[in-house]
């Protein structure tokens, strides 16, 4: 065999190796990413998919976010516009999630419609964005809510 | 000052059109006359972004909160270290960051290749005014950093309390200076195929190039996870995020090029391959800009959403038809002059080596944009995690430094069985020593036993190398063994400097699997009470709590709890992590409260202290994880850049010794072409 031949049927070996990893891992990790309003279809449409794990992103709330005062837990409603859920989630907020912010959450929704969440990301892009004009709109030019401790 | 760098950005734009006009029809024309006036406009386009850049800094120390890039990144009691870089804080700003870098590499380009590479500099200079043309009118036109307000606010909004720390200060900039540089290499290559000039003369003008962009790569991605480790408290530093993989992506296929390179230049073969890499390195550079800039995919550090995105994508499209036509047209004068002779040499260990690069940089492109084709196919979003990352790169990671420590040790061509044995006996050794140690003291776990397998026979490869070099001086010159191991070095940068980068890979891979074994704990605890954890080394800890503490501190209010920390009953000093409320001049609070974590830094690990609430003024909860070899991640982190430098350092010509170049005898003529 040519070591041309050789080279390939490795290269082949390799890369089949590696697709492999990569279809039979997207089985195992793939989660749908939804908004509240095509969370609420899915389970209209199928009332198993109570408890599947999936990735929902929406908005906070204003007003709504309840800390626990140890910072392990806490509890907010999101939404889309269209369709809110209340949101449970246990672990350490990251410094940008706030009212109004977009957020990510993982977990899976329970049978009393609320959601369980094991992960929650905040995007920061309100944050990057902090724009003068709403500045402005506040009374006092208070921008920030009062700090919480 | 700020009207004459508004000015100037209109200016640039119009320098960096005319560059491309004429050096592009001086090429085709082959007008010596238009082709310097391309160059000279380049020039031009480089100092009207700097004056239109200093324009912008002008408006940030003087704080003129009228131009809304200013009011929304800065406000007047930011200190100045942050007010400086607040320039690249924010879209705008940044755009015009990388501008300043592109337009700074393209003078540079064209300086260096003044009287070399002629015939095909017509087309290199107008392609770097393309991009340059392009990251100008998307300042301009999309997002610019002089647009006003209407009204003027009392103070600006202040700069993302994330965003105050010394690694964010430099990390943005390190990135953009590794991202930008992929642009020459692209130019090159262009320069080439349109002027059918493919032979090993265009790949000494980029080399160097190639190496800069992947050394300031290295230092911020580093940084990146340096910064998210320190700033962000969830006692990690890479998450597969979609922004850290499109920094990273870039970084995959040019290490790929920078191996694929040597192949070309000593057997002539990989000819199209590496056309190809450093074409696909530039693209994916600007892929990840779009990324990050336009929102399209879900990501913590996502920029405002804006038009800026389809800028980019525009570009992306372009680029990516121009360049497959250009290929596509220039397949005959890519032919390889040689053939692979055996699978058993130094070639197929860099085919190898190529082949997990692009697998890793496929395998998280794909994942990174699994979302969007799902999207497209399936109708439905649908997300990969880390753990999809995890299970394909794990492997190909693992390929990829077991043949870190292969490639060195085959003889080009064909290797003999007498080298071979010769070669691999001591580094295998060294390797299951290493393996047999560590199942000896207990450790279990597969993946960290493979790569401590891998590790230790990648040491034993270097070690050798470096044995034998040191060896092989003393006996020739009788030198001592500092003045053999600092010549060595310095006669052959590139070779054993790749080893210094090498060995830094290495440490990284120890220190990645070292994170198998962390631990953590939460607790809340009264002031003088006591919380008490065993760590993966079987070390007893005591945190005994000091209380919780308020005070003022620059532009914020801070809270504090501080712990007093014993390991095995011996004092460690104390560890405290901090709540901060920045505050704007009238001492309004601004953003939220954040956290500034604490760590107690060691080789053996890192104990890292999150305050995570106070429950009342006595009582703090806070989580603490011992994360082991941490450090060395810095630590390896360092070593590559440092080997970086080693090879990228300018070698003159009669330094180097024939003995020891004689495995790369057409380094010489490429670095007659880089302008060492």
């Amino acid at each position: 065999m040519k070591a041309r031949t050789k080279f390939l049927v490795g290269g082949a070996l390799v890369l089949g190796t590696a697709g492999y990893l990569m279809a039979s891992s997207i089985n195992e990790t793939a989660q749908y990413y939804l908004t509240p309003t095509e969370l609420a279809a899915k389970v209209t449409s199928n009332p198993r998919f109570v408890n599947t794990g999936v990735k929902v992103g929406a908005r906070v709330v204003s007003g709504t976010i309840v800390r626990e005062p140890s910072g392990r837990s806490l509890s907010f409603r999101m939404t889309d516009g269209a369709r809110e859920y209340n949101v449970v989630y246990k672990g350490i907020a990251p410094d940008t999630f706030t009212d109004g912010v977009d957020v990510v959450v993982e977990g899976r929704l329970d049978r009393d419609g609320t959601f369980q969440a094991t992960t929650l990301l905040a995007k920061c892009a309100s944050r990057y964005e902090n724009a003068p004009e709403k500045y402005r709109e506040t009374p006092g030019y208070k921008g920030a809510p009062t700090p919480r401790a | 000052m700020i009207l004459v760098g508004e000015l100037s950005l209109w200016v640039a734009l119009l320098m960096a059109a005319w560059t491309t006009t004429v050096s592009f029809s001086g090429g085709v024309q082959g007008r010596a006359d238009l082709v310097k006036s391309g160059e000279r406009a380049l020039y031009a386009t480089f100092a009207f972004t700097v004056l239109a850049s200093i324009g912008i800094w002008t408006a940030l120390f003087t704080h003129d909160f009228s131009i809304k890039f200013v009011a929304s990144y800065t406000s007047a009691n930011l200190p100045k270290i942050y007010t400086f870089t607040a320039f690249w804080a924010g879209q705008a700003g940044s755009l015009l960051f990388w501008a300043l870098i592109m337009t700074l590499y393209s003078a540079l380009a064209v300086f260096t290749n003044r009287s070399k590479n002629r015939h095909m500099m017509p087309w290199v200079t107008g392609t770097l005014g393309v991009i340059c043309l392009f990251f100008l009118m998307t300042i301009c036109f999309g997002a610019n950093p002089y647009e006003r307000l209407d009204w003027i606010p009392p103070d600006g909004r202040g700069m993302n309390p994330q965003l105050q720390n010394p690694g964010m200060a430099i990390h943005p900039p390190m990135l953009y200076l590794g991202l930008v540089a992929t642009s020459v290499p692209f130019a090159f290559a262009i320069g080439a195929l349109i002027s059918r000039r493919l032979d090993a003369e265009w790949l000494g003008a980029v080399r160097r190039w190639a190496l800069l962009s992947w050394f300031f790569l290295t230092i911020g991605i580093i940084l990146g996870m340096w910064w998210a480790y320190v700033e962000l408290g969830w006692a990690g530093y890479w998450a597969w995020d979609a922004v850290e993989n499109s920094s990273f992506l870039p970084w995959l296929t040019g290490t790929a090029f920078l191996h694929s390179i040597m192949i070309q230049e000593k057997r002539g073969m990989l000819r199209k391959w590496n056309v190809t890499l450093v074409v696909v390195t530039f693209l994916l550079s600007i892929l990840g800009t779009f990324i990050t800039r336009s929102g399209i995919i879900e990501s913590v550090h996502a920029f405002a959403q804006s038009s800026v995105g389809n800028w980019f994508l525009g570009f992306l499209i372009v680029a990516t038809v121009l360049t497959a036509y250009l290929v596509s047209t220039r397949l005959d004068d890519l032919q390889s002059k040689a053939e692979l002779e055996s699978m058993i040499s130094r070639e197929a260990a860099f085919l190898y080596n190529n082949l997990a690069l692009v697998g890793i940089c496929f395998a998280t492109l794909w994942g990174t944009l699994f979302p969007i084709l799902s999207e497209a196919v399936k109708g439905e979003k649908i997300t990969v995690g880390p753990p999809f990352f995890n299970a394909v790169n794990g492997p190909l990671g693992l390929l990829l430094l077991a043949l870190t420590g292969i490639g060195p040790l085959i003889a080009w061509r064909r290797a003999s069985v007498s080298n071979l044995r010769r070669q691999f006996t001591f580094p295998v050794l060294s390797g299951v020593v290493v393996f047999a140690v560590l199942v000896t003291l207990g450790m279990r776990n597969f993946y960290a036993l493979m790569s401590y397998l891998l590790a230790g026979f990648v040491m034993g490869t270097i070690a050798q190398e470096f044995y034998k070099g040191i060896g092989a001086r003393r006996r020739m010159y009788s030198e001592g063994l500092f003045a053999a191991s600092m010549r060595l070095i310095g006669r052959n940068r590139r070779r054993y400097g790749g080893y210094i980068v090498h060995f830094g890979v290495v440490v990284l891979f120890c220190a990645f699997a070292g994170l198998m074994f962390k631990k953590d704990l939460a607790a809340t605890v009264k002031t003088g009470e006591t919380i008490k954890a065993t760590d993966s080394y079987g070390h007893e800890w005591a945190f005994t709590s000091q209380g919780v503490s308020q005070f003022e501190q620059l532009n914020r209010k801070v809270l504090a709890v501080s712990f007093a920390v014993t390991r095995d009953g011996k004092k460690m000093g104390l560890l405290s992590s901090e709540k901060r409320q920045h505050v704007d001049s009238n001492d309004q609070p601004t953003f939220e409260p954040s956290t500034e974590v604490g760590i107690l830094e060691s080789p053996a690990q890192d104990v890292y202290l999150v305050f995570t609430g106070a429950v009342d003024a006595e009582t703090a909860a806070v989580h603490i994880n011992f994360n082991p070899l941490v450090w060395w991640v810095w630590f390896g982190g360092i070593m590559m850049a440092f080997g970086g430098i080693i090879v990228m350092w300018p070698q003159a010509q009669k330094e180097r010794e024939s003995g020891y170049v004689a495995e790369l005898p057409s380094e010489s003529d490429v670095l007659v072409g880089a302008g060492a």
